[in-house]
């Protein structure tokens, strides 16, 4: 109540001004003449009772400001009119301001965007509760110990013998088909175990948790939906819980709805969930020994991670009687538990790291610029400054002004800098090829715009209080000037090597990684991504139930894709190169092969059609290629990779030989040798592949690659490979279209994130250092005009004066280079996790930012010279 | 402007004003005639100060004013004590009484 009158009080005071001055002095009116009636009455004159009664109110004004004083619209006031006084004296320098407004947008810009983006992902605790307990487990058999995905044996094994975990819970990709009810649609999804959600400590807003009895095998099918699902696909229906829903051609029940706004982390497109289902009896020939689940659990509260690992380890060493492990699981290397949060966040922290690195140094040059113009500007009033003090102005009165102006220009700056903080969060956020993690709970919240004002504020204090500082602590114009101009050129000077080096360090940082970059895309992929269209089609739903059904409609898709016109070939894959495609078999040769321990991590499967290597470009070394008469029945054989031919036949020629892939009965002749291509990233080396033909695989693949090879543009295309594939079936949905092309690009994806925001810092960082040497020599070169004037006067040439300007630009630009080369030797180490065939103390990096950073000193250098070159002698000695 | 009259007690202005008001509403100067007469002479207030401390008053919620004809036949503007005015006003006349007792007190046994 009281608080609200005053503000209202208050507004009312500062928006109808006249309004309120008129009835303060109504009212001071009205008291004067009702004392000086009071005064008449005792006995005065009319003159003298109106003097006696004026004197004792006192000066109209002087009470209005004596009643006023009090209220906080004062303080408005008197703010707003140094602020009105800085905008005018900043309109008379224009240059001055729109640089340093620049310089601080480009700052706040940047520092809020990168703030925004490593808030939730590295800094936030995952959206869960208690998140800090919950962790990733895997298998560390993969090749030199990496994680490898666990079996179902191997979870249940873990989750009975530890005592260290409250909850375990695994879970696998799952890409159920949902239709009757408009489109078919192919959603993301999990099959999990059902303690999963419990795991997360999430329970659903809406029906009931998965039960131990539904993750059986045979149990009647149900599904948990995410509230996205429910609103978008069923209109909020309240009724839709213990309803059925068409998955996969089959009615599932839908048992729950998650809460609004729930995030899961694992796989943040999942919209649907369904329970594994698996034999927990774990028979030796099924599923439940397939390294494909992916482990999450929580640890009981007061245990550490530390003590959980040596349970794990412990565990791994002692296999106990009651759970078998076959020898393909027999954990010899071994459990690998990394926090979830670092396991979500592990692939796009290096990148992140970096950028913020990154902005961090702009953000430090464009305070050290803000500093710099502000000493520049406060260098040329030093005359009218000094003549205020030495009238006595205050120092806060000293002050005042130029806080008043520095706090403008980081209003300004930084409102202009979220502006553009939310431009580069959008940008962001949807960056082809950079999955960040958590991008829903990526934006320029309230606590990104709180940091963007504190940084402005800190900003625009620190930049004004400096040159206020020398101002003040001199108190004679004509004493101290000299002094105090050479401590402000020092500084300055400092400023300005500050500057050179921090560009240095961005500029090697944003060559590495363009070097890295260019590497990356002229890494030999093994096929030919030109004029290749690539789409996944999912056979689902009743009318495929059995694998000749299947098989029937990918062979007659392939058909009718054929016949579109402008297409030049096409062909079928299970999976495709840099896709995160990982469908990896163990591989086996008649004559036993010794390969080094850890080694052996297995071959990719392709279960390919004819034309497969002809469409993708893929050349074929040796052989010949799979063609029509390789179908089920006949004699079965396999193409291989370049690598199967050189590591398990090393000693022969490989045509004719047998190969397995898979189980121990799965025996293909080897017919052909194929180039490796790169499967996983441009960067990860390439691994071993076998491609069978789709026909004699031993089941039918659901989810096939149509790859079409056109001899126009592959995305033109698109449409009508779209319409031949759902003429033959229009239940069957198509996702992931991209371009061969496209699928290059973005597996340099991190790289070329981390690249563009580093390109650009370390441009702007360029300009900005430029720009200060400009400032910096100019500003001396005014301040020696008379030295340079008596130089030439006694028969300094032109080229002598301009050789002093830059010999002056040289020194700054080689302490710069040398401060800045020390401080990225050591700062872009870094980048090492991000770099691919470039040392991070690349040479030629090195020196070609060298010879850029001295061009842009002399580009500095340039003007002020010309300007030195051009006194005139005479002019200069005679002006006072 | 007198010497002969007494400032008003420091802090105690803000309780006077509201006691002077809760009576009838007054203007300005009546409030400053009021509290002259009821001291019987004794305090004498600044005009700036009661001016400035009605303006506090009355955004603290307990006054509001209107400009009203004076029987004179002068426009001024009166002052209203409102009900958390009254409030404040008892909590104050509780809380002096409770000190002017300690400090007669401790006078008294001094004496």
């Amino acid at each position: 109540m009281s608080l609200r009158t005053r503000m209202a009080h208050g507004l009312r005071t500062l928006l109808r001004r006249s309004v309120a001055d008129a009835d303060l002095f109504d009212e001071v009116d009205h008291y004067v003449a009702e004392a000086a009636a009071a005064y008449r009455a005792q006995g005065l004159t009319e003159s003298e009772a109106r003097r006696a009664a004026q004197a004792e109110m006192g000066a109209r004004t002087s009470v209005r400001q004596q009643i006023r004083g009090g209220n906080w619209e004062v303080t408005v006031e008197s703010l707003a009119v140094d602020v009105l006084r800085a905008a005018r004296r900043l309109r008379r320098a224009p240059a001055f301001a729109i640089v340093t407004v620049i310089t601080l947008t480009l700052g706040v810009g940047a520092s809020t965007a990168i703030f925004s983006v490593i808030r939730p992902v590295l800094l936030q605790a995952l959206p869960y509760p208690d998140a800090e307990r919950l962790i990733a487990i895997a298998d560390a058999a993969g090749p030199g110990g990496a994680p490898m995905d666990v079996t179902f044996g191997t979870y249940r094994e873990l989750a009975a013998r530890s005592r260290t975990l409250e909850h375990v819970a695994v879970t696998r990709a799952w890409q159920p088909t949902l239709t009757g009810n408009g489109d078919a649609e192919r959603l993301e999804g999990q099959s999990v175990s059902a303690s999963y959600f419990g795991v997360l400590g999430i329970a659903p807003a809406t029906g009931r948790d998965f039960s131990d009895a539904d993750d059986r095998p045979g149990a009647a099918p149900v599904a948990i939906i995410a509230d996205d699902l429910w609103r978008l696909r069923f209109g909020a229906d309240g009724n839709l819980v213990g309803r059925s829903v068409i998955l996969d051609g089959g009615p599932v029940v839908v048992v729950g709805i998650l809460p609004h706004g729930f995030e899961n982390v694992w796989n943040p497109a999942a919209q649907v969930w369904r329970p594994l289902g698996y034999d927990r009896s774990l028979p030796g020939d099924g599923r439940e020994w397939g390294h494909h689940l992916q482990l999450l659990a929580r640890l009981a509260p007061a245990v550490d991670l530390e003590t959980a690992r040596a349970e794990f380890a412990a565990i791994a060493r002692t296999p106990a009687p009651q759970f078998t492990r076959p020898q393909w699981a027999d954990l010899r290397a071994g459990f690998a538990a990394t926090p979830l949060q670092e396991q979500v966040t592990a692939h796009v922290k290096p990148a992140l790291v970096a950028v913020t690195i990154a902005t961090f140094l702009l953000l430090l040059i464009a305070i050290v610029n803000v500093v710099n113009l502000v000493l520049a500007r406060g260098a040329d009033r030093r005359d009218e400054l000094a003549t205020c003090a030495a009238f006595g102005a205050s120092r806060l009165r000293l002050q005042t002004p130029l806080v008043a102006e520095g706090l403008l220009l980081a209003i300004v700056g930084g409102a202009l800098g979220v502006a553009v903080a939310h431009a580069m969060v959008g940008a962001l956020v949807t960056l082809d090829g950079f999955a960040l993690p958590r991008v829903g709970a990526i934006r320029v919240d309230n606590s990104a715009l709180a940091f963007a004002v504190i940084l402005s504020g800190l900003i625009g204090t620190a930049a004004s209080a400096l040159p206020a500082l020398f101002v003040s602590s001199r108190d004679n114009p004509q004493a101290s000037g000299t002094r105090i101009v050479s401590a402000h050129q020092r500084l300055r000077g400092a400023f300005v090597v500050a500057e050179l080096a921090l560009a240095v360090v961005l500029l090697v940082g944003a060559g590495l990684l363009v070097r890295t970059v260019d590497r990356l895309l002229a890494v030999s992929t093994g096929f030919r991504p030109d004029g290749v269209l690539t789409l996944q089609v999912q056979a689902s739903g009743r009318r495929l139930e059995g694998p000749e059904a299947v098989r029937r409609f990918f062979d007659d898709a392939r058909a009718a894709v054929q016949a579109v016109p402008g297409v030049t070939s096409v062909a079928l894959t299970s999976q495709l190169p840099l896709t995160g495609d990982a469908d990896v078999y163990g591989v086996g040769t008649r004559t036993a092969i010794a390969l080094p321990p850890g080694a052996d991590a297995g071959a990719f499967r392709y279960a390919v059609t004819p034309g497969y290597f002809r469409t993708m470009g893929i050349p074929l070394r040796r052989g010949r290629d799979i063609e029509d008469r390789d179908r089920a029945g006949a004699q079965p054989v396999a193409v291989i990779s370049a690598s199967v031919a050189r590591r398990r036949f090393p000693d022969r020629d490989p045509i004719g030989e047998q190969i397995r892939i898979g189980p121990a009965d799965n025996w293909f002749t080897v017919i052909g040798v194929v180039d490796d291509v790169r499967q996983s990233s441009l960067a990860a080396a390439s691994g071993e592949g076998v491609y069978v033909p789709k026909g004699q695989w031993r089941f039918a693949d659901r989810a096939m690659w149509v790859v079409v090879q056109t001899a126009g543009e592959p995305a033109a295309i698109e449409p009508a490979v779209r319409r031949a594939i759902h003429a033959v079936d229009r239940n069957q949905p198509i996702f992931k279209v991209a371009t061969m092309a496209q699928r290059v690009a973005a597996s340099a994806g991190r790289q070329r994130f981390a690249m563009t925001a580093l390109d650009a810092f370390a441009a702007v960082a360029l300009v900005l250092a430029t720009l200060g040497v400009y400032g910096l020599l100019s500003g001396r070169v005014i301040q020696r005009t008379r030295e340079i004037a008596v130089r030439s006067a006694i028969g300094a040439t032109r080229s002598n004066i301009v050789d002093l300007v830059l010999r002056q630009a040289g020194g700054l630009a080689m302490r710069g280079i040398l401060l800045g080369v020390v401080t990225a030797m050591l700062a872009n180490r870094g980048l090492a996790t991000l770099l691919f065939e470039v040392s991070p103390l690349d040479g030629g990096t090195y020196a070609s930012v060298v010879a850029v950073l001295l061009l842009a000193a002399a580009i500095g250098a340039l003007l002020p010279a010309w300007r030195a070159a051009r006194i005139a002698p005479a002019a200069a000695l005679q002006s006072p | 402007m007198s010497d002969s009259n007494t400032d008003v007690i420091q802090g105690t202005l803000d309780m006077l004003i509201l006691k002077a008001l809760s009576l009838e509403p007054l203007h300005g100067f009546g409030i400053a005639r009021r509290l002259e007469q009821q001291s019987d002479g004794v305090f004498k207030v600044n005009p700036g100060s009661l001016l400035t401390a009605l303006n506090r008053l009355e955004r603290n919620g307990w006054l509001t004013s209107e400009w009203a004809d004076t029987p004179n036949a002068r426009r001024a503007k009166f002052y209203r004590l409102t009900r958390t005015g009254l409030k404040q006003l008892e909590a104050e006349t509780a809380d002096w009484s409770r000190r002017a007792g300690a400090v007669t007190r401790m006078l008294a046994a001094e004496g």
